[in-house]
């Protein structure tokens, strides 16, 4: 947990905490964003638990096991607090899982969002012989996987997303490297089984806690203590708690869309060795010829890897603008390039402000930023003007930043779709589109200008992890922020009496992707509106005017003589508050609106439509 | 460290264990004696001290401890 700040004054300012302030939450969350001791966890997590609702995102996990695991619920609540989450744990009683699962009575009432499954390898494994010719090792861990599966489909049952964790290599060599290679050595029959309940996890949208990696990386004395197991059954070493924690509660916060999405980059001493106002060009220390030069590299090579995987690249840097931006345009051995960056900051402003520009200018909340920078000086002012800013304790050596970084956490996801794939280039030409806009004269000569077309076909099981990451990562154009698994959204979208709606944006300037989804359930001869998302990407560009015009046309097809929709307020979705009369909906009630079919007209808007095959 | 110090260092402990600033422990305290001190909240408290004083106690060693200056001895031998 290198990556956190040590605390400073821990008691002190825990004390100071006023559980009837408003203020308390972020207070206990500004606590939980520093490396606590093990006793430390435990204080701040019984602070948390005196703390009155609000201000927090309610998750209720559930923990299964095949041994004791109460020791890990407090890190896993502190970890949860860290991200925004205030966690509801249950612990499984001891090697109860099975019946826990098959007989959900008390599960069921305790209706968790998410089931953790932290089984032990013995347990599937267990019966296996040492001299197992393959076929029957091979075939006792589809077996095992099989019965995993059936445990994942009771767990989705109760309506929660699953997370199972890897299997710990707890077993002592036996013959040695040999342990890797006979099919019925354990050692080889966990890997094996790790990696077939990858493959099957992939296919069933359930998530992978890689307890294993982190032991594999940790060491296995690390995550397993001996005496903690023969005297508690703990199969996780206390001393272990705060890292799983943190695992699990990443993957809980990345199915509600809580990962972060933006990597902002300092320059000097960061992502080059040297001060490039003072060094110049050729005096910065970047790449082949010296060790420092290819730390420096690595860290440029490990951010271009992100932006491959949709994470937006940012710089913010105490510089003269020509002088950053001529080092990306000529210094010969810079991996990253100028249009690599979707907002580039370098100017002598302090970097705080800087850091809300970059977001208010990629349309993203400051809780979507990480901050890069090896001035402590400079960490010290964003995290204290911006505590929603993750600001990583970069270590002195910059050939340890990457790992820091990466072992951070920050960017855990849940999927890999194509939108991500795409997403970097499309923050690039959305700077086009700006300045288009910028020469352009009025908005509607700038949005026909764009010459956009909207795709729209039904959810089905070719866009459905692109349709739920959308629910559960948009905050901002969001009028219910009701969360949705994989199994939720299928379900509406099988019903003949609902409708589910994707959408994507198409332009002179690229393909944006599925941007928005509409969810609508029965509700007497009407339709409910129960989740509307859009990225914060295509804002201003009169999709949600087609968005409902195609809605319209459809729920009339389908002889609906309403449309029904509630607007739940969130800290963040303040964008959509006028939604809904800004449509045409007349007031139903609080917070409820109804848009009558007989008697609406579709708007006319600046895009196209082309519906899907 | 002294006796009177590792004490004093372990009702702290405990006290964050249990979350009751009005825990008392002497060399003859024993577990039943301190309310709400159950097995789980020892596991807890073993485990502070371990990392408090940089130490691992044996398996025997925790499984037997009787009394609270059953500790304390422990812990000076383990610190030499």
């Amino acid at each position: 947990m290198n990556w956190l700040p040590p605390p400073e004054r821990f008691r002190e300012r825990l004390a100071a905490v006023d559980r009837a302030d408003p203020g308390a939450a972020a207070a206990l969350a500004r606590l939980a964003d520093t490396r606590l001791g093990f006793l430390e966890t435990l204080q701040l997590d019984r602070a948390l638990a005196r703390l009155p609702a609000g201000g927090l995102e309610p998750v209720r996990v559930a923990l299964l096991a095949s041994g004791t695991v109460e020791h890990l619920l407090p890190p896993l609540r502190v970890a949860g607090l860290r991200r925004g989450l205030r966690i509801e744990a249950h612990a499984g009683a001891y090697g109860q899982y099975r019946q826990e699962l098959l007989d959900p009575g008390g599960l069921g009432a305790f209706a968790p969002d998410a089931v953790v499954l932290a089984l032990a390898a013995r347990d599937f494994l267990g019966a296996v012989p040492l001299d197992a010719p393959a076929g029957v090792a091979d075939a006792a861990v589809a077996a095992a996987v099989a019965d995993l599966g059936a445990l994942w489909e009771r767990a989705r049952g109760l309506g929660a997303t699953v997370i199972q964790q890897t299997f710990l290599d707890l077993e002592p060599p036996l013959f040695g490297g040999l342990d890797a290679v006979v099919p019925g050595a354990p050692a080889r029959l966990v890997a094996r089984l790790n990696a077939a309940l990858a493959d099957a996890a992939g296919g069933a949208g359930v998530l992978v806690l890689d307890a294993a990696r982190a032991a594999a990386r940790d060491g296995p004395d690390a995550w397993h203590d001996p005496v903690r197991w023969l005297q508690a059954k703990m199969e996780i070493a206390p001393q272990a708690a705060a890292a799983w924690g943190e695992l699990a509660a990443r993957l809980i916060a990345a199915a509600r869309g809580r990962s972060r999405k933006c990597l902002v980059l300092d320059l000097d001493n960061t992502l080059w060795g040297g001060v490039i106002g003072d060094d110049g060009i050729a005096g910065i220390v970047l790449g082949q010829g010296s060790g420092v030069g290819e730390a420096h590299l690595g860290l440029q090579a490990y951010a271009r890897r992100l932006k491959e995987r949709g994470v937006i690249l940012a710089v913010c840097s105490k510089n003269d603008p020509a002088i950053a931006e001529a080092a990306f345009r000529d210094h010969p051995e810079m991996l990253l390039k100028r249009a690599d960056f979707a907002a580039f900051a370098a100017n002598w402003e302090d970097k705080a402000a800087n850091l809300q520009a970059i977001a208010r200018s990629l349309n993203i909340g400051l809780d979507a930023l990480v901050f890069v920078d090896d001035n402590p000086v400079e960490r010290a002012r964003v995290r204290e003007a911006l505590p929603q800013v993750a600001v990583p304790e970069l270590p002195a050596d910059p050939a340890l930043y990457v790992r820091t970084i990466a072992e951070a956490g920050y960017f855990e996801a849940v999927a890999f779709t194509a939108e991500d794939r795409a997403r970097a280039g499309q923050y690039a030409a959305n700077l086009e589109r700006a300045s288009l806009a910028a020469t352009a004269g009025g908005m509607e000569d700038f949005l026909g200008a764009l010459g956009m077309t909207v795709e729209f076909g039904p959810v089905n099981a070719l866009n459905l992890a692109r349709v739920t990451q959308l629910i559960n990562k948009t905050n901002q154009f969001n009028t219910t922020t009701i969360r949705r698994t994989e199994a939720e959204v299928a379900a509406i979208a099988a019903d003949p009496d609902g409708l589910a709606l994707q959408f994507r944006l198409v332009d002179k300037f690229g393909d944006n992707g599925i941007v928005s989804v509409m969810l609508l359930e029965p509700s007497g001869d009407a339709l409910e509106l129960v989740n509307w998302v859009m990225s914060c990407r295509v804002f201003g560009r009169q999709l949600e005017e087609e968005a409902l015009n195609i809605l319209a046309e459809a729920a009339r097809a389908r002889g609906a003589s309403a449309i029904r929709a509630g607007f739940v307020p969130t800290e963040k979705n303040g964008v959509v508050a006028d939604l809904f009369p800004r449509l045409g909906f007349a007031p139903a009630g609080e917070g409820r609106w109804t848009l009558p079919l007989a008697a609406h007209a579709s708007r006319p808007t600046r895009i196209a439509r082309k519906e899907a095959a | 460290m002294s006796e009177t110090a590792i004490l004093a260092r372990l009702t702290e402990i405990l006290r964050d264990v249990l979350e009751d600033p009005g825990v008392e422990l002497g060399m003859q305290t024993t577990r039943p004696e301190v309310p709400r001190w159950d097995s789980f909240a020892y596991i807890t408290f073993i485990v502070g001290v371990e990392t408090e004083f940089g130490i691992k106690f044996p398996l025997a060693q925790v499984e037997s401890f009787q009394t609270v200056g059953d500790i304390v001895r422990e812990i000076r031998t383990l610190k030499g």
